[in-house]
């Protein structure tokens, strides 16, 4: 790990533009990604995520704005993509080699260890495919080469676009464990998804952006503050579920029907008001319990779309 | 750029690329040169564009290099093949943004990728004169020709001479090739375009406007190979060859570094 020229940030970015024609596919977005965090890149499909991370890497050419990653200027990435690993749109690899061979090319190419190609192949358990051809793949298996090439350089950044696409739940499971393992030894992970709830357990920071704009970064906990906890209950007979929802709209409280139970937005500490209520009315509930919103519904919430 | 011609080798090295271009480089030398020998003075030819090489010809110093010669052009198209598709292939497979991530500069990935097909079309020629001038020798006694001539001193200076020719030939070829990988981005569409331009439409146009031939890209790579004719000169070959690549190396160059990689 070099350590030179490690900054407060791993990544800032101020005023970062792109336009293609009349469209903007990043407008105008500001953002930190503080060193040795693991920060979440989310939004869903078209928003700017992979045109952000392609001029992170110096791959595009922004519009306006600048940014600078592991302190250094995009406008010069040889000086900082020496320690920075990159998985950008999905694997992409020549089909007629070898997981080995096609590592090789790119240690080669960065001038790293021959060494690290087999050591890596292992961390992400292609180890005894690693001789067979990268077009025979499994879309999982092409994945994970695909990190172990983002791992070559040992990078003090590393950047993944969609990581677990493909992945079996077990994948995704050692993909977390990977990041957060890398994490832990200091280096900084900028990791980007469409859904929010796979970066909500393992990032201390967020980014989020909706149609090329920054929509909110700051730290996790900040989104899980604006989280209002819900209460969901379920009559023991569903004939009562509209009766209990016009009582308890009664009480001044939204009420969302969902399937067969009740979705109140109230504080947790109203829920024995709600069962004396339902019992002095006749209706016996069923359940009764708290329920948090994922950070992916506050998101929506904040940004007024639909899931 | 060292680390970039090694890990390009390694990407050429591959047994299917490997093994099928010199398999075919293989094939057309020992074609071409069983031709020549093995029809010597018929009158259906045995040269070039149905010329009758005869075995007095075959005797004489540069007759062991006929079949080299002849399979020049060919080796010029297979370099165009393989330059073609080895830089275009970077687009269609989406690899280029892992090269440029690894290697940011991208003059000297590309000068690196020219370095090494460099040495793999160095690898072509050296085959194509093995291969021809061996199977010359072996072929010489069924065409009774006297090969006395053919290991003067004069022999091998025409060999080293036609050796450097060819090698030139091929590499503009390839030249050619990259250049038009770089412009389409698309293989096949790169192959297509400069096997057409180079075999038909070139033809039709010299054949349709005369004089236009001089003036040409691939029949000046091809001349040169031939060390220039009566028509053509092989110093106005080289000349119109070279502003030929220059400027189409520059255009690239120019839209390479500065095109987004958003693939």
């Amino acid at each position: 790990m070099n350590n030179v020229g490690i900054s407060k940030y791993a990544i800032e970015v101020s005023g970062l533009t792109k336009v293609y024609g009349d469209r903007a596919a990043l407008s105008n977005a500001n953002f930190t990604v503080p060193s040795g965090s693991i920060c979440g890149f989310v939004g869903p499909n078209g928003s700017g995520k992979t045109t952000t991370i392609r001029m992170l890497l110096g791959l595009i050419t922004p519009t306006s704005g600048t940014a600078k990653v592991l302190g250094e200027s995009i406008s010069q990435p040889e000086k900082y993509l020496p320690r920075v690993g990159a998985m950008i749109e999905g694997p992409a690899f020549y089909p007629a080699l070898s997981g080995i061979e096609n590592l090789k090319v790119l240690a080669n190419l960065g001038g790293f260890p021959q060494s690290r190609v087999v050591e890596l192949l292992a961390k992400v358990g292609l180890a005894d495919r690693g001789k067979s051809k990268f077009k025979t793949y499994s879309l999982g298996m092409k994945q994970r080469l695909g990190i172990a090439a983002a791992l070559l350089p040992n990078p003090d950044l590393l950047m993944l676009d969609e990581p677990t696409n493909g992945l079996d739940p077990s994948g995704i499971h050692e993909v977390r464990e990977l990041i957060r393992d890398l994490a832990r030894s200091g280096t900084t992970v900028f990791v980007s998804s469409h859904l929010l709830s796979e970066l909500e357990m393992i990032c201390e920071s967020l980014v989020m952006l909706r149609e090329g704009k920054v929509l909110f970064s700051g730290l996790t906990q900040d989104l899980l503050k604006a989280q209002r906890p819900l209460i969901v209950t379920k009559p023991e007979y569903e004939i009562d579920l509209n009766k209990l929802k016009l009582l308890i709209e009664g009480e001044g409280h939204k009420v969302k029907v969902s399937g067969d139970q009740l979705e109140i937005d109230a504080p947790i500490d109203w829920a024995p008001n709600l069962n004396r209520m339902a019992f002095e009315s006749g209706i016996t509930l069923a359940s009764i319990a708290p329920l948090l919103p994922s950070l992916e519904e506050t998101f929506f919430e904040m940004t007024g779309d639909e899931k | 750029m060292i680390n970039v011609v090694i890990a390009e080798l390694r990407k050429l090295r591959r047994p299917t690329l490997l093994l099928s271009t010199l398999l075919t480089v293989t094939l057309l030398s020992g074609l071409f040169t069983s031709i020549v020998f093995l029809r010597v003075g018929s009158k259906g030819g045995n040269g070039k564009r149905g010329e009758t090489i005869t075995a007095a010809e075959l005797s004489h110093a540069s007759g062991f290099l006929y079949g080299f010669k002849l399979v020049g052009t060919l080796l010029g198209l297979v370099a165009l093949c393989v330059f073609a598709s080895q830089t275009a292939q970077e687009y269609t497979y989406g690899t280029l943004r892992n090269l440029l991530v690894r290697q940011p500069s991208r003059m000297k990935l590309l000068l690196g990728k020219f370095i090494s097909m460099k040495i793999f079309a160095v690898l072509m020629v050296v085959l194509a004169g093995v291969i021809t001038i061996s199977l010359s020798y072996a072929l010489s006694g069924h065409a009774k020709v006297n090969t006395d001539q053919w290991s003067s001193a004069t022999a091998a200076h025409l060999l080293a001479q036609s050796a450097l020719n060819i090698f030139i030939q091929t590499l503009s070829y390839g030249l050619f090739g990259m250049i038009l990988g770089l412009l389409f981005r698309s293989p096949i569409s790169a192959i297509a375009i400069g096997v057409i331009w180079s075999l038909i439409l070139e033809t039709i146009l010299g054949a349709v406007l005369s004089g236009t031939a001089k003036w040409l890209p691939a029949a000046n790579f091809s001349n040169i190979g031939e060390g220039g004719t009566l028509e053509v000169s092989y110093k106005h070959s080289l000349l119109i060859s070279a502003i030929y690549l220059v400027l189409g190396s520059a255009l690239v160059s120019i839209l390479f570094k500065r095109r987004d990689v958003a693939n």
